[in-house]
């Protein structure tokens, strides 16, 4: 029997949220969130600690034992902050539990009632439940899939029912005239849906740095005028300008609002050659911390730099109000090109928020990742050769059992009208 | 007036099994039949098995049925299909003479105890209220019994058509029941129809074999018994000739001719066996199609074209055939014709295949909308199974999904009905890497045992093979190495310090048996067939056991019953299409109620509250 979880309040910002926890692994789980299991039906206030020790959250636990709870199974009640930061946080950690995994909708309500743990007041009450949650998952659907992502899923299960069907064909079919080398085509198709997959899941990610801010390294060789820039646009004296080369040693950080989205501005150590050791320290972390941002802004001048610019980046001329030359320029003194600057900024930025109005779930990241785990396997299974195309057909059936809630009940049915509909078979 | 405790009536696949099944449980039984010459006739292509349909072959064997011990006396042409892919989609097949076939197929039947052939026709069923205790003979004999299966293939409205000719008829030759029919209808079954079509029959002494290619048996036949021991007929090979363009502008030119094509028929036919008429319309861009040349027996001069079955007229079968490289000179000793049928819709049927509403009445094969001598025999052992259960006054016998291809068609079939002639796919199962021809006896034989439908001799077969099995199993996996010792004799693995066993071992993929005697060289005295068998299940072990929390949900939910009578429109909550969905197919479980197409967990939690509630009255009452 797995443990299941899932939030147990209602989805969104609210004071207080609670994750509930069900099954023989529920009090492991505590204990590894919170470090002990308290003694059942006490509330205890505990800190929640990532696998790799990030504090989540400070909750209160309560604990139930099989038998004395509203499942019958072992409980643990989390009340956390009502933060969606936080809820998704923990359910992340919840979700990479060996044996967890997030209720399906009424599972809760299904134990209990297999264990008796309902009386018959209370499923009398069940049928208006059952209608609240089935509105509330409509209504759910809808929202998720009026966006892109209806349009991708709709994309996934295509190209996974095509590469199901081709491995299908070639195993129920194998004495008829099917191709024998579909591989290609199949290992295309899983390529295809595993890029888009990826990218689903960075979608996830963005959705994070909508809540948290994106940040913006600002780049350039020493006394390139990134220190003035960011004063520009943050409009205060956030980083130490002078005229010397090498000002800024650290990487200075201002959150702002640009055009309606969050940003961090990293203002870095100006990059160049240097014996100064520590100097080259702060360099080394500029680039480090650079390449990890979101988009990058050059401020190029004729110093060479140690590193390029990536596809998205920003590259402009510093200095404009000084330095004259070919391509768009900027001052932070004058103020020059500032303006196209901010858009250039938040053209990009919004396009990549944009890749977020999927509106993607935790569960739906939880099943992506599954999805993907699967996708591996599959392919993995299909480079050994046709010998292993059962298990790779098997990885693949659980590819779609994992993207089910995303992509829609893939029956043999489906797969079948697809191999009829390619392939001219039957003796 | 005779008594019976099971009456079969019908002596095709589906037949022969069911009454063999009821016999071997130990009640009296009757096999209606015109002629005892007709048990186990072959109307289709001459073999037996192939993917998916040569696991159901064994899974009746295991259960001791006769299907696959005839097929393997009568097999002249074995080859195991998928031989270079898992051993989770092998399939055993044959081609199967069907002289032999008829012959062995009548000495079983009559060397079976408590039974009883009977040649007559049966005219129509005994009532008893809504229930059927007997059949009436043409002859107006009476044959009384607690239950009857009936398994008469096509005989529902058959019309035979070839070209713009029809005529009334089951199968070639046969004379249309009309009497049976009748009653049929008094019981207001939903029905469905279908076709389905054969090839022309060709003079094997007229094709040019000389010039065609030729197809083999394996070196190493499989058979499909886990008895039998070699192959007893004289082996052949298969032709292989294509058609070409000539063929199909000759078929093009007549389509409006066919049957078919010509606005004849109405029923729906099978997409895995299309007529050469539709091949040719569907795939126009195809420009050859290929044709196994089947001979019928090792001394039959009859061949099986198989590929070209059709429902053109006989002069425009004689010109493509004869288009057809090596085949220019065939003589055809009988036409190509399409059929035309009434099935059952079987989810007018329980999981035992006795239908809803007519107590005492099984429906097996053919009726119930699939095609397939395997499947027919299949249904016919499940249907023969639980008659005899049923006049034992003991629980009845439900296969699972989770447990057999025999379950997962049953489930098929009462849960989904169907839209084209059911056939097996080893896609169909989800389960398939568990469900493995090679393993059909140790799923199956034990249940066999245990509801005594398996005699001594298997009973003995399995107990010492599986005692094997289990002691090899056991040397292997109670001994573990290191990583370093592994490395050792040349196998790749993780230095991540875990000790692994060598059933362990087994499971990665380039790992055969032979490595493992470089590590424990004792282990060489280990027979072939065991070591094969351990391997096998080595190799799916860690996939079997992820599936396994699956199995154990579907588990859950089938074991959840749904009493005959509950009352699905009284569901609040539910909408009304759903309500509607669920008072028509009468699911008999919970796990069948969640394969109704539009079902949501939430709904099917309803469903259980709503149970469990009735279950409580019924405890207090």
């Amino acid at each position: 029997m797995d443990t299941i979880f899932a939030l147990a309040t209602a989805q969104g910002k609210a004071g207080v949220a609670v994750i509930r926890i069900s099954g023989p692994q529920a009090f492991d789980a505590c204990r590894s969130l919170a470090g002990a299991v308290p003694e059942p039906r006490k509330t205890t206030l505990r800190s929640l600690t990532s696998a790799d020790g990030v504090l989540l959250d400070e909750a209160l636990i309560i604990g139930f034992a099989a038998g004395h709870s509203f499942t019958g199974e072992k409980v643990v009640e989390l009340q956390l902050h009502g933060s969606t930061a936080i809820v998704r946080a923990v359910l992340a950690e919840l979700g990479n539990m060996r044996g967890l995994r997030l209720a399906d909708p009424g599972e809760f309500t299904r134990r209990a009632l297999e264990n008796e743990r309902l009386d018959i007041a209370q499923i009398e009450g069940l049928a208006d439940l059952i209608e609240a949650e089935s509105e509330a998952q409509r209504k759910q659907a809808m929202r998720v899939f009026q966006g892109k992502l209806g349009d991708k899923a709709e994309g996934w299960r295509r190209d996974l029912i095509r590469a199901a069907a081709l491995i299908e064909a070639t195993i129920d079919f194998a004495d008829e005239e099917v191709p024998e080398d579909v591989m290609p085509e199949v290992l295309d198709l899983l390529a295809k849906v595993e890029k888009s997959l990826i990218e689903e899941a960075e979608g996830a990610k963005i959705a994070e740095r909508i809540r948290e801010g994106f940040e913006i390294a600002i780049i350039g060789a020493p006394n390139a005028g990134k220190s003035t820039l960011l004063n520009m646009l943050a409009g205060r004296e956030a980083a130490i300008t002078s005229e010397y080369a090498g000002t800024t040693r650290d990487i200075i950080e201002v959150r702002m609002d640009l055009a309606g989205l969050p940003v961090t501005l990293l203002d870095t150590a100006g990059l160049r050659d240097t014996d100064d050791p520590v100097e080259g320290i702060g360099i080394d972390r500029a680039i480090t911390r650079a390449k990890q941002a979101d988009l990058r802004v050059f401020l190029i001048s004729d110093d060479p730099l140690p590193m390029a610019p990536q596809a998205d980046d920003i590259v402009l001329r510093g200095k404009a109000d000084v330095v004259t030359g070919d391509g768009p320029g900027i001052s932070g003194k004058t103020g020059e090109g500032l303006s196209e600057l901010v858009d250039m900024i938040s053209d990009r930025l919004s396009d990549r928020a944009s890749g977020v109005k999927t509106a993607i779930r935790e569960r739906h990241r939880i099943a992506i990742e599954q999805g993907l785990d699967r996708i591996e396997a599959a392919k993995s299974a299909l480079n050994r050769g046709s010998e292993f195309s059962d298990i790779a057909a098997e990885d693949l059936r659980s590819v779609v059992r994992s993207l089910d809630s995303l992509v829609g009940r893939v029956d043999v049915e489906h797969l079948l009208d697809e191999i009829f509909a390619s392939f001219c078979l039957g003796k | 007036m005779k008594h019976f405790d099971v009456i079969v009536i019908g002596g095709g696949h589906a037949g022969a099994d069911a009454a063999h099944a009821a016999a071997r449980m130990g009640v009296q039984t009757a096999l209606v039949t015109l002629s005892r010459n007709d048990l186990g006739v072959m109307s289709c292509n001459p073999a037996i098995g192939g993917l998916g349909k040569g696991h159901l072959v064994r899974e009746i064997d295991a259960l001791d049925g006769v299907m696959g011990r005839v097929a393997d006396k009568a097999g002249i042409q074995f080859r195991l299909l998928n031989r270079r892919k898992g051993p989770a989609v092998q399939g055993p097949r044959t081609q199967a003479d069907r002289k032999i076939y008829r012959r062995e197929m009548l000495a079983e039947i009559e060397a079976q105890e408590n039974l009883e052939i009977v040649e007559g026709e049966a005219a129509d069923f005994i009532m008893d209220g809504d229930g059927v205790v007997g059949t009436i003979l043409a002859d107006g004999t009476e044959l009384r019994a607690q239950s009857v299966i009936l398994t008469t293939g096509t005989f529902l409205r058959g019309v035979i058509h070839i070209g713009p000719e029809k005529r009334q008829g089951g199968r070639m030759g046969d004379k249309p029941s009309i009497k049976l029919a009748e009653r049929i209808d008094q019981f207001d079954l939903p029905l469905g129809r279908l076709k389905t079509g054969t090839p022309p029959r060709l003079d094997g002494r007229t094709i040019k074999w000389e010039l065609l290619d030729s197809q083999p048996g394996d070196d190493e036949p499989v058979l499909f018994s886990f008895l039998s021991k070699s192959v007893s007929a004289p082996q052949i090979s298969c032709g292989i000739t294509h058609t070409n363009e000539k063929t199909h502008k000759i078929i093009q030119d007549n389509l409006e001719l066919s049957a078919m094509y010509g606005g004849h028929i109405e029923g729906v036919g099978p997409r895995y066996c299309p007529s050469i008429e539709d091949k040719i319309v569907r795939f126009a861009d195809k420009t050859s199609h290929q044709i196994f040349l089947e001979p019928e027996g090792a001394d039959d001069f009859t061949v099986y074209p198989n590929g070209i079955s059709t429902s053109l007229p006989v002069d425009v079968q004689e010109d493509y055939v004869h288009s057809i490289y090596g085949l220019e000179d065939a003589m055809i000793l009988q036409p190509g014709y399409a059929i035309e049928y009434d099935y059952v819709d079987p989810r007018a049927l329980r999981r035992t295949l006795e239908v809803k509403t007519v107590p005492g009445l099984f429906l097996a094969g053919q009726i119930n909308g699939t095609t397939g001598y395997e499947e027919a025999a299949a249904q016919g052992l499940v249907a023969g199974l639980n008659a005899a259960l049923q006049a034992q006054g003991r629980d009845e016998a439900v296969f699972s999904r989770a447990d057999s291809y025999i379950g997962v068609m049953i489930d098929d079939l009462v849960t989904r009905g169907v839209s084209e002639p059911y056939r097996m796919f080893t896609s169909r199962a989800e389960f398939r890497l568990a469900l493995r021809a090679d393993n059909a006896d140790q799923r199956l034989t034990p249940l066999g045992l245990q509801l005594g439908c398996v005699g001594d001799v298997r009973r003995q077969a399995f107990t010492e093979k599986m005692g094997r099995i289990e002691a090899a199993k056991q040397r292997i996996t109670s001994v573990s190495y290191t990583p370093k010792q592994i490395k050792a004799v040349g196998i790749a693995v993780n230095q991540d310090g875990n000790r692994r066993t060598g059933f362990d071992l087994l499971a990665f993929p380039d790992v055969d048996f032979d490595a493992l005697l470089d590590l424990d060289p004792s282990l060489a005295d280990i027979d072939t067939e065991t070591r094969d068998q351990i391997a096998r299940d080595a190799l799916y072990h860690n996939y079997i056991e992820r599936q396994k929390k699956d199995v154990e949900a579907m588990q859950r939910d089938e074991a959840q019953k749904i009493p005959a009578d509950f009352d699905f429109t009284n569901l609040e909550g539910l909408s009304n299409e759903l309500k509607g969905k669920l008072a028509r197919s009468r699911p008999e479980t919970l796990a069948q109620a969640g394969r109704i197409d539009g079902m949501t967990p939430a709904a099917l939690t309803l469903l259980l509250a709503k149970l469990r509630k009735a279950e409580k009255k019924k405890a207090a009452q």
